[in-house]
């Protein structure tokens, strides 16, 4: 069929070179992986790298948690993204810190908690209540941010309130500096039928815990926009806006919500984040926030499924990466370039698949 | 010289979402002709003009210009190839000047490089007084409205008619053989309307443009189309004189089948 | 040639009397909701450590520290918007009044009301924990240590004052009003370039001025301060006066007539093309740029040479996104590449490439690597939206940063210890440029500005300026019309990748040492800030931008004037972008620019048609003069 003979130009054949590379590095870091695994002493094996450390099926298997643990906490903070992306069809970059301050607000009074002795003797209770505060914290911080920052500017072209989000994001960030000082606040430890070791699976228990809390979340968002007035309201606004108002639905209203819901997401990453961590700075959320924003990106951004999906590949592939394409292609120090490794993804999943993995809801105004 | 059609088109189909925007649609344009194509709304007529600009890719079918292929070549490729066209929801370049709005668009009719601006070489003076004068040349074409101190205005505060007058400057300016012209005269008043039909006609006579135009207003229809092409549900219900045209019954009913007010 | 007689109906408009409202007839909720932000901002402010932080840096000797300022602002401000009213077209708007005074006063009298609550709460409870500013030094200052009534009694009372300041520059006319913000900013000014001053002065002998305006204690005397105000007023007089003069009209009309006319010819060479004025003009700048770095101590000139890297860097970043509008967010790579090149390249401390050349060949490099780098970060972005392409290049710049960090690559490029010893520039054998010597850095910045500020100029005036723009306003009408877009994008990120390395080659020859963490994605963004701030695509404001926010407040790892707000730079670039973007609502196109455009045109206009009458026209041009302009 002639339609496929589409002229290519430079930058084309550039780019299919680049696609060419980065599938040839990830083949011939996993072929190495597999080889260094079966046996170190084939000659692939030691060509790709003669000192490789090999991973036990155990340790594997504790990364493969860890990244899903974490990437369900990515996939949390996706959520915000997506559905701001979906109602407002812009990326509102300072959600990462709407995060960041969950995160803290759960170290503040998880602390606080410990101190008065109460995290010790009934745990779930305390962390039910650090859940509601932090997302109380963040529903509010992501409603007045909407309020503050985005309401003046509805109906800009979209890259207008990308830039005042970049702002809004170092704003919160130095708000959280200047008023709570740059130390490492820490949670307090867990209690101990937690962080042993589970016979199960041999997975620490912190980490089902922070899987069952990333699935309740879920299932409360998915009960939210499918079942209720409200999430209707929510999908006929990422549909069309000015059709949903023509419809008689608060566009506003919705606006407002969907930033809510967003926040409490981001408040129940950022315990998330305390139960895998341990410990948060203002920083916290400028990484947590970009990765997540690849995860919305990853699974097809204003698709709620997808992110988390999306999620759930970033967190695995920045576990996984390093250790299984990296490390056996002979890079020193590989878990350095873990963050790397998370945008490396982000990048090749564009240049593979411009709409995500599992396709792209647009916004009314770029379907025309 | 050859004898092939100007503009040739075979069995295009477009389809987006399981809709069919073209269906099958066989369209030809004769070198020197002005071609007019009506429809109701979401006939698929502007879907047409982004198809032939390579603003977007058809599902199926053919398109020559000249006797090449269009298919596969991004839209300023086709635009050097020497199809211009204007937009229906008029798309000007609004923070710049009027008369940098016409010197763009002999981008790729020009070949300084960024060493010829840096170093200020005689191929760059002598080309930016080239274009510089084209772009007058090109904005006199529609009298003094958009001359003198109008060149250096910025092209948001023109006034409506002017802003869809210096879209067609914009075309002209990119040194086409065919112009696509996409609801020219639409929101004009009728001595505008009028006159800019009249410029349209020598648009042809005098600067020797081909003109394929979508228009609802039936009276510019009339005065200057050769031949008139009917779309609806992407598919050509009818062609032929504008006489022929307008007392075939598929036609009336295809406009008096869905809008009252279809003229 | 009156100009009026084309625009009528814009004067008296207003001519009726304007109705008044009583004293007591307030937009209540409007200001209980003032007055409760306020109170907010306030507290903030103060439990943000500002107070204490800047008490140290007197503006004027005993009456003002910069703590106090901090506190005094924002009432003003807030007060002011209070009074301020949207007037509906066809409706006479209130007469300004004792009414807006004490609303001001009210709202500012509220507001402060948080702070008194804030100093009885301090003293009661302990909350420093989580709060690290809850603190008995900011306790101190709130109760000017005095008593705690005092001070719960005394910022209400400061908050009515400055509430019926602000208030009431509603209520004067116009003049008197700007005249005020003016004397309060120029008497800040002139506290805040203290050290400029002091160094200026001391360039030119007359360290007795410098003595007199500024006390033992840093800041003005308040008796300077009181001259300074008074000059200021004398010389907004004398301006008023000169504008009134009918023969700068005539003046300045010819002047841009000759711009018009002399325009149009390009056969001409661009700087033969300028109207001799402009072309004076602009002799007697570059001139007074060359000479008085001489006159200047050190701190100046390495100030200048840092606000002259950004300038760079600005230009740079300004090319892709204020001309081509391309968000590019990990700009900082570029700035990386060019530090780095010349640091391995150049420096025996680096771990490879033992054969160190100079920095000039180094420099040559770098602009290859930061081209290809543009290239190569450029080419798999180029077809994103740009929103995408703004996160992507993000990531890339991180990216950067997290290999120039890594153990893998540290064979290159020394990982956290980064590369030291890094030796000044030969400049062939005439003179040496060292960081130690901030006036030769400043000359070698201001070298590479000009060069940066003549590719800009040259090139936003060429074939592939104008396709920068076509692609910034509509990227697909701008390929419809012709324009190689993915080419032109690309170009857009080499030029801007090239002026971006010839920053990093400086800050390396000029630091001596370049580490990873110099290169966040922070500075990114206080460029982007410094451009936004300046006006995008618009080349003397970007340089403006620059000018402004990193000399005084500083670039990311640099001091600025005031060096107090280190800590709280990043909070001001955040708040600013945010300002920057809801008030200059169209910030991704260049206002100033189009400002001036009009402006511009307006008097071409005149000029036009008063060419078009002196030729006797014909056609009289009466058909346009009635017409076209609103």
């Amino acid at each position: 069929m002639q339609l496929t003979t589409k002229q290519r130009t430079r930058v084309d054949w550039f780019l299919t070179v680049l696609r060419v590379i980065a599938f040839l590095v990830i083949g011939a870091g996993f072929l190495a992986f597999v080889a260094q695994a079966i046996n170190s002493d084939n000659p692939f094996a030691r060509w790709a790298n003669p000192d490789a450390i090999n991973l036990t099926g155990e340790q594997l298997q504790g990364l493969v948690v860890t990244g899903l643990a974490q990437g369900a906490m990515y996939g949390l903070i996706a959520l915000g993204y997506s559905m701001v992306y979906g109602v407002l069809g812009f990326i509102n970059f300072a959600h990462g810190e709407v995060f960041m301050v969950g995160a803290m607000t759960g170290a503040i009074t998880s602390s606080k908690l410990a101190e008065a002795g109460y995290w010790e003797s009934s745990f779930v209770l305390c962390l039910l209540l650090v859940v509601v505060l932090s997302m109380v914290v963040c529903t509010v911080t992501a409603v007045i941010m909407e309020r503050v920052a985005y309401r003046p500017l509805r109906g800009k072209p979209r890259l207008i309130p990308l830039i005042t989000s970049i702002g809004v994001s170092f704003f919160l960030q130095n708000c959280v500096l200047v008023l709570l000082g740059s130390t490492v606040k820490s949670y307090p430890d867990l209690p101990n039928w937690l962080t042993d070791k589970r016979t199960f699976l041999e997975i620490q228990g912190s980490k089902i815990l922070v899987l069952v809390v990333a699935a309740l979340a879920m299932a409360g968002l998915w009960y939210l926009v499918e079942k209720t007035k409200t999430g209707k309201a929510m999908r006929a606004v990422a549909e069309d806006a000015e059709i949903a108002s023509l419809m008689g639905i608060d566009v506003n209203r919705i606006i407002v919500k969907t930033f809510a819901v967003g926040g409490a997401m981001a408040g129940v990453a950022g315990i998330l984040w305390g139960l895998l961590f341990r410990s948060v700075v203002h920083t916290t959320g400028f990484l947590p926030g970009i990765k997540a924003f690849s995860s919305a990106v990853v699974g097809g951004i204003g698709n709620l499924g997808g992110s988390m999906a999306g999620g759930l590949t970033i967190g695995v592939a920045e576990s996984l990466g390093p250790l299984m394409i990296l490390e056996p292609l002979g890079v020193s120090g590989p878990s350095q370039l873990r963050d790397a490794v998370a945008f490396a993804v982000l990048i090749i999943v564009l240049l593979v698949r411009p709409s995500g993995i599992f396709g792209e809801r647009l916004p009314s105004e770029e379907r025309t | 010289m050859s004898s092939h059609s100007m503009l040739e088109i075979t069995g295009l189909h477009v389809e987006f979402g399981g809709l069919h925007a073209l269906n099958n649609l066989d369209f030809t344009v004769e070198e020197g002709e002005i071609v007019a194509v009506i429809g109701p709304n979401g006939a698929g007529k502007t879907t047409f003009f982004n198809v032939v600009s390579g603003m977007m890719k058809p599902t199926e079918g053919q398109l020559f210009f000249e006797g090449r292929s269009l298919l596969g070549l991004d839209p300023n490729k086709i635009t050097a190839r020497g199809i211009a066209r204007t937009f229906q929801n008029v798309r000007l370049f609004n923070n710049m000047t009027v008369l940098e709005n016409v010197m763009v668009s002999q981008h790729c009719r020009t070949r300084q490089r960024m060493l010829d601006a840096l170093l200020q070489t005689r191929r760059f003076r002598t080309e930016e007084a080239l274009v510089r004068d084209r772009g007058k040349e090109v904005l006199g074409f529609f009298g003094t409205r958009l001359t003198g101190y109008r060149f250096d205005q910025p092209a948001s505060v023109l006034s409506y008619a002017n802003r869809r007058r210096l879209e067609i400057a914009r075309a002209m300016a990119t040194s086409p053989k065919l112009i696509l012209l996409d609801e020219p005269v639409a929101g004009m008043n009728p001595v505008e309307s009028a006159e800019l039909t009249q410029l349209i006609g020598k648009l042809r006579d005098e600067m020797g443009y081909t003109i394929v135009l979508i228009e609802h207003d039936m009276s510019v229809v009339r005065d200057i189309s050769d031949r008139v092409v009917v779309l609806d549900h992407g598919e050509a219900i009818a062609r032929g004189t504008y006489a022929e045209v307008s007392a075939n019954p598929q036609v009336i009913e295809a406009y008096l089948g869905q809008t009252t007010d279809g003229n | 040639m009156t100009e009026t007689g084309y625009f009528p109906a814009t004067q008296g408009a207003t001519e009726a009397p304007a109705p008044r409202r009583r004293l007591l007839d307030q937009d209540w909720p409007k200001l209980l909701r003032a007055g409760a932000i306020l109170a907010v901002g306030q507290v903030f402010i103060a439990l943000s450590g500002m107070p204490v932080t800047f008490d140290r840096r007197l503006l004027i000797d005993p009456i003002l520290s910069l703590g106090y300022l901090s506190l005094l602002w924002l009432p003003l401000v807030v007060s002011y918007w209070v009074g301020r009213e949207q007037v509906l077209e066809g409706m006479t708007a209130y007469a300004k009044g004792g009414r807006d005074v004490l609303a001001g006063a009210m709202t500012a009298l509220l507001g402060n009301a948080g702070l008194a609550l804030l100093v009885v709460g301090i003293t009661h409870f302990d909350i420093r924990d989580p709060l690290v500013n809850w603190s008995p030094q900011l306790l101190g200052i709130l109760e000017f240590e005095e008593s705690v009534w005092l001070g719960a009694l005394i910022w209400p009372a400061i908050g009515a004052g400055t509430g019926a300041l602000g208030g009431g520059l509603h209520w004067a006319s116009s003049r008197i009003s700007r005249t005020t913000v003016i004397v309060l900013l120029s008497v800040f000014g002139a506290a805040v370039l203290e050290s400029v001053i002091t160094d200026l002065t001391q360039g030119f002998h007359i360290e007795a001025v410098s003595e007199w305006l500024y006390g033992p204690k840093r800041g003005l005397t308040y008796p300077a301060a009181i001259v300074v105000a008074v000059a200021v007023v004398g010389v907004m007089t004398g301006l008023a006066a000169y504008r009134a003069s009918p023969a700068r009209d005539e003046r300045a009309a010819r002047g841009e007539g000759a711009a018009t006319s002399g325009g149009s010819d390009t056969t001409r060479p661009a700087w033969r093309r300028m109207p001799t004025r402009r072309l004076v003009n602009l002799v007697l700048t570059v001139a007074a740029i060359v000479v008085l770095p001489l006159f200047l101590g050190r701190l100046t000139n390495e100030l200048l040479a840092n606000v002259g890297l950004f300038i760079l860097l600005a230009l740079g970043l300004n090319i892709i996104v204020g001309l081509a509008g391309i968000l590019d967010l990990g700009y900082v790579a570029f700035f990386a590449v060019g530090g780095y090149s010349v640091a391995v390249l150049t420096s025996p401390g680096s771990p490879r490439f033992d054969p160190e050349i100079p920095w000039f060949g180094a420099l040559f490099v770098a602009m290859l690597l930061a081209g290809l780098a543009g290239l190569f970060i450029g080419a798999p972005v180029i077809r994103m939206r740009g929103d995408y392409l703004a996160i992507v290049t993000l990531g890339f710049g991180e990216i950067i940063r997290v290999l120039l960090l890594s153990d893998w690559l540290s064979g290159t490029f020394n990982g956290a210890q980064g590369i030291t010893n890094i030796p000044g520039v030969e400049v062939f054998g005439l003179a040496t440029v060292r960081g130690f010597e901030p006036r030769s850095v400043l000359y070698l910045v201001l070298v590479f500005c000009a060069i940066a500020v003549y590719v800009s100029w040259r090139l936003e005036n060429s074939r592939i300026g104008r396709a920068w723009m076509a692609i910034r306003e509509d990227e697909s009408v701008a390929e419809a019309m012709g324009v190689d877009t993915v080419s032109a994008k690309l170009m857009a990120f080499v030029t801007g990748a090239v002026l971006g390395s010839f920053s990093g080659a400086i800050l390396s020859a000029k630091v001596g040492s370049v580490f990873p963490h110099s290169f966040a994605i922070i500075v990114s963004i206080v460029i982007l800030v410094v451009v936004i701030f300046g006006g995008m695509g618009n080349i003397p404001g970007v340089i403006a931008g620059a000018v402004v926010l990193i000399g005084i407040l500083g670039g990311p790892n640099q001091p600025g004037l005031l060096q107090e707000f280190a800590e709280y730079k990043i909070l001001i670039y955040g708040a600013l972008l945010v300002w920057m973007m809801i008030q200059r609502s169209e910030g991704l196109i260049p206002s100033v620019r189009r400002a001036r455009e009009l402006h511009i045109d307006e008097m071409n206009q005149d000029a036009w048609l008063r060419a078009q009458a002196a030729a006797d026209d014909a056609h009289n041009g009466g058909g346009n003069r009635g017409g076209g302009r609103p």
